[in-house]
């Protein structure tokens, strides 16, 4: 494999790139470097639109609730009305007597399958909405009729909704060996009490984040069918091989037995990383009953039981010498993680408070424990989007309390290395570079803060920085096809959750080939088809299974030249592969068009096989970004009106700025939602979720959403991967709470350190400095 | 509402025979009174391109034409809706030509998970038909009933800008 050579330029002594073993080696795709003979980057970098935006627009995109199958029937689960009891009593039998019920779940029944730290179905219940029992029937209708004539008894148990009574030792127990979540996380570099010693300058607070629900419009759900032993699972996920995985160990089936399909996914922000009761409980049912089951959440489920960001609590000490050079950072979270955990992504809260700022004494400590609240789970830069509120802020609070400009505070503790890896970035500049565009950007555009004054209102803008992972990891793999008209199809076991991977990839195939983006299709969300691909999250799709692609696509390319040096009796290191064609470098032969090639090729079929190789090993692959927010609050009546916000963002190089634009938009408007809006409310006598639904629990509407101007530039990443790209599903959210944040305080001069923000506690703090209305 | 009222309604005792038009197509249909459009559309006759996001009339994911306006299938029942002439998403595009909405939101990259596109995109049309010029300020009004929480919305504004200029001339 590795002794095929593929010319990439005109010189007979290129060097050898072709390994798909080792797919860091390919050149960049750029004008010199190249050698096609039109010299040009055709298809990535370029805006191209969603491959699947047809389906998407026409509404005969399958998402897995649409999913239609002969003798399909339907499912529920009854859910606990209370915070924490046990099951006393379960009468099923009006449940099971009512026309169209097949089947009826519950604890006495159903097989008896670990979850986590209990049971499918656990007659100890833990929080309001936790599974009781399920049903299965002819029609949807028929599903709520017979949950609604199940009868329980419960004998309650007294519960917990707060984090730091929950760590008292005389807490209501939600686990017999305690309410810990988690060991205690514990991270020290340097002397802290040292830095402490040298500090001028001291910020000491204590800020808190709310619980946020995710709230994608596609709840959780499947349907499943089984057929000669095979189960077959449609289901909303970010990750199907993941799904296959954990569906075969929950029901001890050979995972050649169970296929997970994600065509489409109408949002995972996190929510569907991992396996989540309701995939068992339909496989079981669709088992018992011998017809394809189809179960989907309602709203109220979906933000009762299906995973939220964690409320934190935070205690923040920065300690600083006069000119502003952090001398200590020393940071304490607890996080309520609700009843129970799935898995994922854990939140990493102090991962900013290690990594953003030069800083020689760090100590960080996060504690995670149980509530009798729903289950919480990754959400769009977990711990990042919380630590990024408390750590930003108090750097706002430093700059005031320094008298220097908050950029200008930031640059002094700069770093271009990963202090917890003690390896250098990959791109030490790249947060620099993102200060810089967001400052620029925010100068050049519209101002709102030059318009005239109105009565009550008070301006102000605010920054925040941030960094992230998002460099991809291995492993993960793709395969090429070549059809016989010259079109490619390239297959992967990933999956598109709406961040745009099908079109990235597809312009990956088609620049590596040298084909139009119309000649490509990448087959993906299906873990039958394609090989072994990570889940979708931590920002790491693109530069995980770009290169794989761009491998697969690469190795096919080599056989190619391989076949056609073989056919027509030339060495393989005369030929040149360019935009559609294969030519002779003296120009003695050819070119022969793509699809002639593999028409005579025909029937015999060139594939490819491509591999993520492993990361460098001797730099740190990060991604970065800066906002600055612009806001206006009405000292009258609390409300806060962003303006404007400038995001400026480092993803290595740009695949799509198209998607890439999305990206940044929708992370800021969910920023926006979490800054300002969204407020769970739990009456604390019942343990009650009183605002499970989109009446009450405000997300943003096209309304609230301000000019967002995408500041950032493609700025390929050479040392990163082979495409040189990085992500940026997750990093527009990261600093807008406290870019927000920071914005009122330059507007009000008082600082709020609780979230969301919100009329009243806008209200509150002016009156806290006499300045109430 | 009492168990012996919903077992004599689960079965379907109370249905009653209901003629749809949608997208220009009659359905003759046996449906409870309490059957929403929304239901009809997703499990009655598998026009799935409505989608259910909230069931509750917050969120527009299921919004549908009726008589040309905006309407929230979810909160509809369906034996009310027999007079009237529905447009769903899968009605709006010929075979070979899509509606100058659909087209400006693939250009605009206006849509992400596309979940609640199909609703999306019908308010839009709803829009441009009552107002083929409408301001920044009326865009936002019209669409304020329908949630993207992938948070599409500057695109989707955007979307809307340029469908009004394809379809006002």
């Amino acid at each position: 494999m590795a002794h095929i050579r593929v010319l990439r330029s005109g010189v007979a002594d290129s060097p050898p790139i072709l390994d798909p073993f080792d797919s860091f080696v390919l050149p960049p795709w750029d004008a010199e470097g190249d050698g096609r003979t039109d010299g040009a980057i055709h298809a990535v970098g370029r805006p191209v639109p969603r491959v699947e935006a047809r389906a998407k627009v026409t509404g005969t995109a399958r998402y897995s609730g649409d999913v239609r199958l002969p003798g399909q029937i339907y499912a529920g689960i009854l859910r606990s009305s209370v915070a924490h009891g046990t099951i006393a009593a379960i009468d099923t039998r009006a449940a099971e007597a009512l026309p169209g019920v097949h089947a009826v779940l519950c604890h006495r029944n159903a097989p008896d399958i670990h979850w986590h730290r209990s049971r499918l179905f656990d007659p100890h219940l833990r929080y309001v909405g936790d599974e009781i029992a399920a049903v299965a029937a002819e029609t949807p209708r028929q599903v709520e009729d017979a949950l609604a004539a199940i009868r329980v008894e419960y004998d309650r148990l007294p519960h917990v909704l707060d984090a730091l009574a929950a760590e008292s030792a005389d807490a209501p127990r939600i686990y017999d060996d305690g309410n810990r979540a988690d060991d205690v996380a514990r991270y020290q570099r340097g002397d802290v009490a040292a830095g402490w010693a040298q500090a001028e300058v001291v910020v000491d607070r204590i800020f808190t984040t709310q619980t946020a629900m995710h709230n994608c419009l596609e709840t959780h759900g499947c349907t499943a069918a089984w057929e000669a032993g095979q189960l077959t699972l449609w289901e909303s996920t970010q990750g199907v091989y993941e799904i296959r995985d954990e569906v075969a160990q929950h029901l001890r089936l050979p995972a050649n037995r169970v296929r997970v399909i994600t065509e489409h996914m109408g949002g995972g922000f996190g929510s569907k990383l991992t396996l989540w009761k309701h995939s068992l409980i339909a496989a079981l049912l669709a088992r018992a009953t011998q017809r394809p089951v189809q179960l989907l959440l309602n709203r109220e489920s979906e933000n009762l039981a299906a995973g939220n960001r964690n409320a934190t609590w935070q205690h923040v000490r920065l300690g600083a010498l006069r000119d502003g050079t952090l001398t200590a950072i020393e940071m304490t979270s607890v996080a309520a993680v609700g009843a129970n955990t799935v898995g994922g992504e854990s939140s990493n809260v102090a991962g900013l408070y290690q990594r953003l700022y030069r800083c020689a004494n760090v100590r960080t400590e996060q504690r995670a424990v149980h509530t009798n609240l729903g289950p919480s789970c990754a959400f769009r830069a977990p711990g990042y989007v919380e630590g990024a509120f408390a750590l930003e802020s108090a750097m706002d609070a430093l700059s005031r309390e320094l008298d220097i400009d908050p950029i200008a505070l930031r640059l002094t503790n700069y770093t271009d290395e990963d202090q917890v890896r003690c390896l250098p970035y990959s791109a030490p500049d790249g947060l620099r570079h993102c200060y810089e565009r967001a400052l620029e950007a925010f100068r050049s555009a519209d101002a709102p803060h030059l318009r005239l004054p109105r009565r009550g209102l008070r301006r102000g803008m605010g920054v925040a920085a941030h960094e992230w992972g998002g460099g991809g990891h291995a492993p993960a793999y793709a395969w090429a096809k070549l059809n016989r008209d010259g079109t490619l199809e390239v297959i992967t076991g990933t999956q598109d959750i709406g961040t745009g991977t099908r079109t990235a990839l597809t312009q990956i195939a088609a620049e590596e080939l040298g084909v139009a983006v119309d000649q490509v299709t990448v087959r993906l969300g299906d873990s039958a088809a394609g090989p072994f691909s990570p889940v979708s999250g931590g920002s790491a799709t693109l530069a995980t299974l770009g290169p794989a692609v761009r491998a697969a696509v690469a190795d096919l390319g080599a056989r190619l030249t391989q076949a056609v040096a073989v056919d027509r009796n030339l060495p393989a290191d005369q030929l040149i592969r360019g935009y559609g064609e294969i030519r002779h470098a003296g120009g003695s032969a050819g070119p022969w068009p793509l699809s002639d090639l593999a028409q005579s090729l025909a029937p015999h079929m060139l594939t490819g096989e491509g591999r993520r190789s492993a990361n460098p090993e001797d730099c740190s692959v990060r991604t970065f970004g800066v906002q600055i927010a612009e806001v206006a609050v009405n000292v009258e009546t609390g409300e806060v009106t962003v303006e404007r916000v400038v995001a400026a963002h480092d993803c290595g190089r740009v695949v799509n700025p198209l998607l890439v634009d999305s990206q940044v938009v929708g992370g800021v408007v969910q920023g926006l939602g979490y800054a300002l809006l969204e407020q769970p409310v739990v009456d604390v006598e019942s343990g009650v979720p009183l605002a499970c639904n989109l009446e009450e629990y405000l997300i943003p509407t096209i309304q609230d959403v301000p000019p967002i101007r995408c500041a950032g530039e493609s700025a390929p990443d050479l040392g990163a991967n082979a495409i040189a790209a990085k992500g940026i599903g997750e990093p527009p959210m990261i600093p807008v709470a406290p870019a927000v944040a920071n914005a009122i305080y330059d507007a009000i001069g008082v600082r709020i350190t609780d979230i969301p923000i919100t009329r009243a506690s806008v209200l509150g703090a002016l009156a806290r400095i006499g300045e109430a209305p | 509402v009492s168990d012996e009222v919903r077992a004599e309604s689960a079965d379907g005792a109370g249905a009653v025979a209901v003629r749809l038009r949608i997208n220009e197509r009659d359905h003759d249909l046996l449906l409870e009174p309490r059957t929403t459009l929304l239901e009809t559309l997703r499990y009655e006759i598998a026009l799935t391109g409505t989608k259910d996001a909230c069931n509750h009339g917050n969120c527009g994911a299921c919004t549908v034409l009726i008589d040309g306006r905006p309407q929230y299938a979810c909160l509809r029942l369906a034996v009310d809706c027999a007079d009237a002439a529905i447009v769903t998403i899968e009605g709006l595009a010929t075979a070979d030509r899509l509606h100058p909405v659909q087209q400006a939101f693939i250009d605009a990259d206006a849509l992400q998970c596309g979940f609640c596109t199909p609703g999306q995109v019908l308010s839009a049309v709803a829009l441009l038909h009552a107002d083929p010029d409408p301001d920044d300020a009326a865009i936002d009004r019209a669409m304020s009933g329908n949630l993207c929480r992938c948070g599409a919305y500057s695109h989707i504004r955007e979307a809307v800008r340029r469908a009004a200029r394809i379809v006002g001339g």
